[in-house]
């Protein structure tokens, strides 16, 4: 037997032994026992609602353990008629959609309970009844044009800052660096937050807190696995990949943002005034600087800048297609989470960059370093206020 | 949407600042050419379907047997009759508690304790002056009393003496005063014990009988399927539009007789509409002269009266609670009153 064959043989002894002795559990009626004669525990989440004229429907996903039957439906507080496809009894981890001819009105608020055969309820709220955009022209155009005052035209008019960069000495650049850092980091946590908070609403199996932490960390490693070694000849062409990774992470938050951003549309939260875009071009201009400055004293074209904002910025118009059409918590956990991980992981990169210009025992944490950092935090959380 | 402490979090202002910009996008000419109809207000085939009124009820048939709010409607236990030497009418009633699930709703299980496997339990029915003997049986898991309204002794009140599971125990009363009365379990926890199912309907009728009519019996009750101590379900006897999907045939011309009680949990007060007639109201039924001539008639936990009505329509007529929730959500009936001869 030859030394490979061994190791092999070594390593999947132990699955194989697990294998046995999930069979004999379930084979046995072991689990049976353990359950005893306690009651199915019951678990359906509103994956998505949607409304059309006369209409609402439902998706929902079983996440429980059990399978649960669907037997009637109610409607702000009146039974209903409905149908259920494929079936009313939903099986683990399986989906239904129900649709329920209702007169719902524009811009109430409806709740939706579904009771099933135990006589349990799962209630699901629609905040602000509004007609669920259908594919169209005007769906593609509505949400392109707000993919670009919330995304693209922000991040634009921050690349403007470029020149004036320009012309800053190098202890100003790494402030500005530092700065820079402070509004990823700002944007990383807010990232993680909606992530856990997105996560909430998934189905209890799907694990919404792990799957924040495995996009997390994977989009970070992957990323310091793939990018790092540009990033580490330092030099010109390091600074770049710097850049480009940084609008990729702001790209991805971005995607998240819209995603967020498309949904609460279909799902037709509360409209508010208009003046708030003004709060959001001061709020998102700033990713724009964070992406030019690691190439200030560097000589990128003009296509360079304008694929950098295109990077950080158009994702919202993306984010805000899906999330308008096919919002599902999942997808809006895994692109903030990864989002996230890929912030942190430019953070880290912008900090080496910084580190490596230095002088042998020049200090990294100056005033105008880490005065930086805490205004590109103080700047999110103002021009965030702008917003409120 | 705000978070517990009602804050509203940053993600949703980006939200809301979207649908602002959205707002005015839509706004822009830009996009008119492409724009098209999408006004919700106005009714499309889509929309007249679903103001349709057979919508607004449960779907399917309750498939569980033994619950069939028809038969109960008109179904009186009078009891084995024997007559003591002085005249005396006994009436002996046999009267289990059992832990059963009934179908409560088309295809909704719910954990009941009755009164004899049903809920409502049996409609006791017995004349003012008669010995009513009730042999009672606790065959259920927790203890359970019966709890008679009425005029009796201290002993026989079904509070204070327990029967607990696997014991009996023999009521034993004269009926009085005549007039429509209920009987529920005392138990504690009292609430628990009456919603789970356990009461019924007891009728001590007057010496000198009531005109003849056709009568039924309804009790108002429901269901906290899911134990949050407020109903997901109100019916009249038990089943959430059992008389709206199957009316009851009522003769124009003849008098209607409703034994109406409440025993409704939860909720403080319900009531009785009824349409395109009045009804005279006899207050607990302890009357022979009508209190009161309305359409409307509120009723407390626990009050119960008799109703006197006769069409003079043909045609559907509704019967529901004027808590248009209570309605909506299974308290609804309606009379189909037809030609014929009436039999009372």
């Amino acid at each position: 037997m030859s030394a490979t064959r061994r190791t092999w043989i070594l390593g999947g002894l132990p699955l194989v032994l697990m294998g046995v002795l999930a069979a004999l559990v379930i084979g046995t009626g072991v689990l049976d026992f353990i359950r005893g004669s306690a009651p199915p525990v019951e678990d359906l989440t509103f994956q998505r609602v949607s409304l059309t004229p006369g209409r609402i429907t439902a998706d929902v996903v079983n996440g429980g353990r059990d399978p649960v039957t669907v037997a009637q439906v109610m409607v702000d507080d009146a039974f209903w008629s409905f149908t259920v496809t494929p079936s009313p009894t939903i099986n683990r981890l399986g989906r239904a959609t129900i649709e329920i001819p209702y007169p719902w009105v524009e811009d109430e608020s409806h709740e939706i309970v579904l009771l099933t055969s135990t006589g349990v309820t799962f209630a699901h709220e629609i905040a602000v009844a509004r007609e669920t955009p259908v594919v169209s022209a005007k769906f593609f155009g509505v949400f392109a044009l707000i993919g670009l005052y919330v995304g693209v035209i922000p991040v634009a008019i921050g690349l403007l800052w470029f020149p004036f960069l320009r012309r800053l000495e190098r202890r100003w650049i790494h402030s500005a660096l530092a700065l820079t850092a402070g509004l990823l980091i700002f944007l990383g946590a807010d990232a993680i937050h909606e992530a856990l908070e997105a996560g909430e609403q998934l189905a209890g199996a799907y694990q919404g807190t792990l799957v924040v932490i495995v996009g997390f960390l994977g989009a970070l490693l992957l990323l310091h696995t793939v990018a790092g070694t540009r990033v580490q000849g330092g030099g010109a062409s390091g600074r770049r990949a710097v850049a480009w990774m940084i609008a990729f992470g702001i790209g991805l938050h971005n995607l998240g943002e819209g995603l967020a951003i498309g949904a609460a549309y279909a799902l037709g939260e509360a409209a508010l005034g208009a003046f708030l875009i003004v709060g959001f071009m001061l709020h998102n201009s700033t990713e724009g600087l964070g992406i030019v400055a690691p190439i200030a004293h560097d000589r990128p074209r003009l296509r360079m800048l304008a694929g950098l904002g295109l990077l950080a910025g158009a994702p919202t118009i993306l984010g805000a297609w899906i999330g308008g059409l096919a919002y599902s918590p999942m997808l809006a956990v895994l692109f903030l989470s990864i989002g996230a991980g890929a912030i942190a992981q430019v953070v880290m990169v912008l900090y080496r960059v910084v580190a490596r210009e230095l002088e042998t025992g020049e200090p990294l944490w100056t005033p105008l370093t880490a005065g930086g950092l805490v205004a590109g935090l103080v700047v999110m959380y103002g021009t965030g206020l702008l917003v409120a | 949407m705000t978070d517990s402490e009602g804050n509203i979090t940053r993600r949703d202002l980006l939200r809301r600042g979207a649908i602002g910009v959205a707002g005015i996008a839509a706004a822009t000419q830009t996009l008119r050419a492409a724009e098209h109809k999408l006004d919700p207000g106005l009714p499309t085939g889509a929309a007249r379907s679903a103001h349709d009124p057979r919508n607004a009820a449960t779907q399917g048939q309750v498939s569980d047997a033994s619950i069939d709010p028809h038969a109960f409607l008109e179904q009186f236990d009078y009891g084995e009759v024997t007559r003591r030497p002085d005249g005396t009418v006994v009436r002996e009633f046999h009267i289990t508690a059992v832990d059963r699930e009934i179908e409560v709703a088309p295809g909704v299980y719910y954990p009941a304790w009755t009164y004899n496997g049903q809920v409502p339990g049996p409609t006791l029915r017995a004349t003012e002056g008669d010995l009513v003997r009730v042999h009672f049986r606790n065959g259920g898991s927790h203890a359970h009393t019966i709890h008679f309204h009425g005029i009796h002794a201290g002993r026989m009140d079904g509070v204070f003496e327990v029967v607990s599971p696997g014991e009996s125990f023999l009521y034993e009363f004269e009926a009085q005063p005549f007039g429509l009365h209920l009987y529920h379990c005392h138990a504690i926890p009292l609430k628990k014990h009456i919603a789970k199912g356990l009461y019924g309907t007891f009728i001590i009728d007057p010496r000198t009988p009531r005109p003849p009519a056709r009568e039924m019996v309804m009790v108002l009750n429901g269901f906290d399927t899911n134990f949050d101590g407020s109903n997901e379900i109100y019916a009249v006897n038990t089943v959430p539009f059992a008389y709206t999907q199957r009316p009851i045939q009522v003769r124009k011309g003849e008098r209607q007789r409703i034994y109406l009680v409440n025993i409704l949990e939860f909720d403080l007060i319900n009531s009785i509409h009824l349409h395109g007639g009045m009804f005279h109201v006899y207050r607990t039924g302890t009357s022979i002269e009508p209190h009161e001539f309305t359409d409307n008639l509120m009723l407390c936990q626990g009050e119960r009266h008799i109703l006197e009505f006769t069409f003079e329509h043909t045609g559907r007529f509704m019967f529901h609670a004027h808590q248009s929730e209570f309605a909506e959500l299974g308290w609804m009936g309606v009379l189909n009153v037809v030609d014929g001869s009436p039999i009372a």
